[in-house]
């Protein structure tokens, strides 16, 4: 624990501090378990990125629908391949923290939800949502008939504007309404 | 005019080249104009800048400029304005133009004017710059890709721009400068709110600070100067002092990383029971403090010692089995006459040298922590609703349904895979609601089957409320015999009873609604309110048993007083006959004859009561849950099924009944807490057991629900669970505390003919004479009256606007459904915007709303 403290540096600790919705020993902690991911070698250099794989055997993620999906909206890696820094990693964890804004949480929810990075969410994205939240087995998967049905209800409750289309504001409004969204979207180290 | 402003900008090419030879020459000038130069720089950057970035900002930023002007020739102003709306069509590259537009008409003035001209347009040209980058903020929020060359480019811009010696600035200069920097503080504080990368806001972060930094300390004057820079130094402290605290708050609460590991198990809603368990300690905590250092501490280290009255013996009779652990574990004994109680208080009136009031501090302690559950209970009802909003609006079933109904707390596959199958049932369920309502064929027999059910739970509340009853009773008789002759179930029988009663119904009611055949949360409804009837049944009934016992100790203590003055008489008689010359009487307080005291008997019940409530919840848990647990795992291997499976299996944690017992567990501690004060200190013993062994428990021998409920919304339904409760719980006390005298020897009321007399006598004695008649006239119905119905009135007006606002909001969504309708073919482009503003509009009006 002292290594890691005195790794990430006083300074850079309280900007962390100012600029997420952690508090200090979150933000230890969150360095911990991310060095934890780290081989020997890894851990000298500065700004390592830790590939999606092992990111995603982390328990928290580990049972979560949506892992892949997760990593992808945080990386900021050129390559597309869902890959962390421990920024990257921090972002995650602030928006889905206890004291992030609703705003912030709907608004990564909403990149969560857009598969193809669209900045909409349309039939396909909802169908997959679908597909994600009732789970891989088949006994549990939806009829072509029920999804139909489903998809058309959400279209009708949700899109506003009526272009076949959720998209942020909608989705935000939607959203806001909601009582347990912000209790749920939580992911704790 | 078009015209002119045509001819303008002809001229203001010429005139740049005059602007720039000028310059050079004032540079060359020198000493005069040395506090000039470094604006200058600054402008000359900023050009240089607008150059780079082309935006729409751009017109604004000579609008400005023009508008100061507009004060002194208000024709020119005109025909710039239009203009500029010229330009504003014409893009990027037109800006210089605007700029040297501005510059050309200054040099037609005078110098003084002039330097002052420059310095407001400055002014104004720095103010639209931080517009535009808030305009470009924006667009970046939107956009979310920028890269970041251009961010650093604008960044090093700007510091080039304001490189400026803050001593030269005069006052108007500095007041941007001050808004400049409350911009940039506003910026640092929004920052974690943004979605961005955190790259970015790190180096905004540090840009925006480095600014701040440098320029915080540069503001004010000579003395002022100093002063402000104390006080900026004091705030970036206290600012520090502040995240510090916030850091050692949260390490201080207890139990968080517990909370972490069951709700990453079992998900939000097993979570929230120990969540409501950590709130309910924190309560019991207060309350504890309350009753611990404002009356059991006093009166045990200022207040006569032990032995020294009578109501501070024990009695002869009992002396010999005072410290038998029987005794003492049903709190007679040496636990009866002690400050646990409330018969052990003396009623002087002020006690030690500090003259502490006792009476009076029991009396305010009493109603106090009544009065401060009340005020956390309703204070997070409301932070609650409004939390959740306006949480009955059915309108987005689906949409949450598919948005929010996955719990990114689960980290564990098992529950997951059970969420996975009630989310697909969720949808399916919906789907089918959706289609058309089920037909119920069989119409009758379900309703048949409904009101036998209600039928047979109403018998089994009629039935356990007669039990407890007959049990209260023949307990009553039980004591009058004395104790030692009976066995340890007749002591206990009442608590044993309640305790099982509590055990056994809820089972059976589960039982019995299965044959009701209602949808799950319609029966996990049912089956609640029928729990929540049998435990508040079962608490009144102990209640009016524990008032007939009052009434009969009442009558006893009558006899009691009657045969005290007897015997006093007698004694001095006997005493007068013998010896003439009359020796004080010396009688050991242990041998003086003395009422029964009803107030402790009532602490008794009811920390007996808890005591075993308690007992039965541990013991429950172990032999329910992980003895059972253990038998299945162990047996499992030689058992011809599978345990594991099939029936027994592990147990499930009962999120709705442990709320429950721990709602009427607090219903007891408020109801007892006046006459027995060491009710909280119990329950927080309890509750900080409770919540080891529970995490525990569930840790290890319970398995994810089946189905797993939500957790927020039923929050506020177990608040109000609990206000209800506390509501029902104070009522016996404060008919107690106000229509029964208290007992003639014990305790701190005792001599008074009620108990708030003390509130009288405190007037009286300590305050000055206005004060007390000031009161009396206050608590004149003639005033008392008329604040009621003040009162009655506010609240039928907040009523009425929480209706009107209610109304207002179904207008709003009917609107925003019509505008989508009619005009999504004819203004297309126009609807996004219009809709957003809608949804802006209805969401601040639900805050307000929900606010009420």
């Amino acid at each position: 624990m002292g290594t890691t403290a005195s790794q990430l540096g006083k300074d850079l600790l309280s900007e962390y501090q100012e600029l997420t919705f952690l508090t200090k020993q979150e933000i230890l902690l969150a360095h911990k378990r991310f060095t934890e991911l780290l081989t020997k070698d890894e851990k000298d250099r500065p700004n390592i990125r830790i590939s999606m794989g092992r990111i995603l055997a982390l328990p928290e993620l580990k049972s979560n629908p949506f892992r892949k999906r997760i990593c992808h909206v945080f990386s900021t890696s050129e390559h597309k391949d869902g890959s962390l820094t421990f920024e990257d990693f921090l972002d995650l964890l602030s928006a889905f923290s206890d004291s992030a804004t609703l705003e912030i949480k709907s608004h990564y929810a909403f990149r969560i939800f857009d598969f193809d990075d669209d900045g909409t969410l349309d039939c396909g994205d909802l169908e997959k949502l679908v597909n994600c939240l009732t789970g891989e087995t088949d006994d549990t998967r939806l009829t072509t008939e029920e999804m139909r049905q489903l998809i058309g209800n959400i279209l009708e409750e949700s899109d506003i504007d009526k272009d076949g289309t959720v998209n942020l504001s909608e989705f935000q409004h939607v959203i806001s309404r909601s009582p347990d969204f912000v209790s749920s979207f939580k992911i704790v180290l | 005019m078009l015209n002119l402003t045509g001819d303008e900008d002809d001229v203001s090419t010429l005139q740049e080249g005059q602007e720039r030879k000028r310059h050079r020459g004032r540079r060359k000038a020198g000493e005069r104009e040395k506090k000039k130069r470094p604006r200058r720089n600054r402008e000359a950057s900023a050009a240089g800048e607008a150059k780079e970035e082309e935006s729409q900002a751009q017109p604004q930023k000579g609008k400005r400029g023009r508008r100061r002007r507009e004060r002194t020739e208000a024709e020119e102003a005109e025909g710039n304005q239009r203009g500029e709306e010229k330009h504003a069509k014409i893009k990027s590259g037109k800006a210089e133009k605007t700029r040297k537009n501005v510059r050309n008409e200054k040099t037609q003035k005078k110098d003084q004017e002039e330097e002052e001209e420059e310095k407001e347009e400055e002014a104004g040209g720095r103010n639209s710059k931080r517009k535009k980058r808030r305009a470009s903020g924006k667009e970046e929020e939107k956009e979310e890709v920028e890269s970041k060359h251009k961010e650093e480019d604008k960044d090093e811009a700007d510091n080039e721009e304001i490189g400026v010696r803050p001593e030269s600035l005069t006052a108007e200069e500095l007041e941007k400068l001050k808004e400049a920097v409350d911009e940039r503080k506003k910026l640092i504080q929004g920052l974690r709110g943004k979605p961005w990368p955190m790259k970015k806001k790190l180096v905004t972060l540090r840009e925006s600070q480095e600014f701040v930094e440098k320029y915080e300390g540069a503001l004010g004057k000579g003395k002022g100067r100093k002063l402000y820079a104390y006080k900026v130094m004091m705030n970036k402290k206290w600012m520090k002092f502040q995240r510090d605290f916030e850091n050692f708050k949260t390490a201080c609460i207890p139990w968080e990383m517990k909370i972490k590991e069951i709700e990453s198990h079992f998900g939000s809603s097993v979570a929230s029971y120990f969540l409501f368990l950590r709130w309910m300690y924190g309560i019991n905590m207060i309350l504890f403090g309350l009753t611990f250092g404002l009356v059991m501490v006093p009166e045990a280290l200022m207040g006569r010692p032990y032995g020294s009255i009578p109501r501070k013996t024990v009695p002869r009779a009992e002396e010999a089995s005072a410290m038998d652990f029987a005794v003492l574990w049903d709190f007679g004994g040496y636990a009866q006459y002690s400050v646990l109680f409330y018969g052990y208080y003396n009623n002087q009136r002020a006690i030690g040298w500090l003259k502490f009031r006792m009476p009076l501090s029991y009396f305010l302690v009493g109603v106090g922590t009544v009065a401060y559950s009340y005020m956390v209970v309703i204070r997070t009802m409301a932070r609650n609703a409004n939390d959740s909003g306006v949480g009955d609006d059915n309108s987005f079933n689906f949409s949450w349904k598919m948005f929010t109904s996955w719990d990114y707390l689960i980290g564990n596959p098992e529950t997951a895979d059970n969420k996975f199958a009630s989310i697909t049932t969720s949808f399916k369920e919906a789907i089918l609601e959706e289609q058309e309502s089920r037909k119920d064929d069989n119409i009758h027999l379900t309703r048949f089957l409904r009101v036998l059910a209600n039928f047979l739970v109403l018998c089994c509340l009629a039935g356990s409320g007669y039990l407890i009853y007959f049990v209260v009773r023949r307990s009553q008789k039980f004591a009058l015999d004395g104790l030692d002759t009976h066995s340890w179930w007749e002591r206990n029988e009442v608590n044993m009873v309640m305790s099982l009663l509590g055990m056994f119904c809820p089972m059976l009611f589960d039982v019995i609604s299965t044959l009701e055949n209602y949808h799950p949360r319609v029966a996990l409804q049912w089956q609640l309110g029928r729990i929540f009837a049998l435990f508040l049944g079962n608490l009144y009934t102990f209640i009016i048993a524990l008032m007939d016992e009052i009434n009969l100790k009442r009558e006893e203590e009558k006899i009691v007083k009657f045969n005290i003055t007897m015997w006093e008489a007698s004694l001095y008689n006997g005493t007068v006959s013998e010896n003439s010359t009359a020796l004080p009487i010396t009688i050991q307080p242990a041998d003086v004859p003395r009422g029964p005291c009803w107030e402790t008997m009532v602490g008794q019940e009811f920390v007996r009561l808890i005591i075993s409530d308690t007992m039965t919840t541990y013991i429950t848990l172990l032999i329910g849950d992980f003895l059972r647990a253990v038998l299945v795992r162990f047996l499992n291997y030689c058992w011809c099924w599978d345990l594991e499976a099939g029936f027994p299996s592990y147990s499930e944690f009962d999120v709705s009944g442990n709320v429950l017992g721990l709602i009427f567990n607090q219903g007891m501690i408020w109801m007892g807490a006046f006459y027995a004060p060491c009710l909280p200190a119990l329950n927080v013993l309890r509750l900080h057991v409770s919540m080891y062994l529970q995490c525990w428990a569930v840790m290890c021998c319970n398995v994810p629900q089946e189905r797993v409920f939500k957790a927020s919304g039923s929050n506020n339904f177990y608040m109000a669970m609990l206000l209800v409760i506390l509501f029902l719980s104070t009522l016996p006390a404060i008919y107690t505390i106000v229509t029964i005298p208290p007992s003639f020897d014990c305790g701190p009321f005792s001599g008074k003919k009620r108990m708030f007399d003390v509130i009288q006598e405190t007037l009286e004695s300590d305050f000055p004479a206005w004060f007390s008649k000031v009161f009396s006239y206050a608590s004149n119905p003639g005033l008392v009256l008329p604040f009621m119905l003040l009162m009655v009135l506010a609240i039928y007006y907040l009523q009425s606007t929480s209706k009107s606002y209610k109304e207002a909001n179904v207008e709003l969504k009917k609107k925003l459904q019509t505008v989508t309708q009619n005009q999504i073919a004819v203004f297309p482009v126009l609807l996004s915007p219009l809709t957003t503003t809608l949804i802006a509009l209805l969401e601040k009006n639900n805050e307000s709303f929900s606010h009420i």
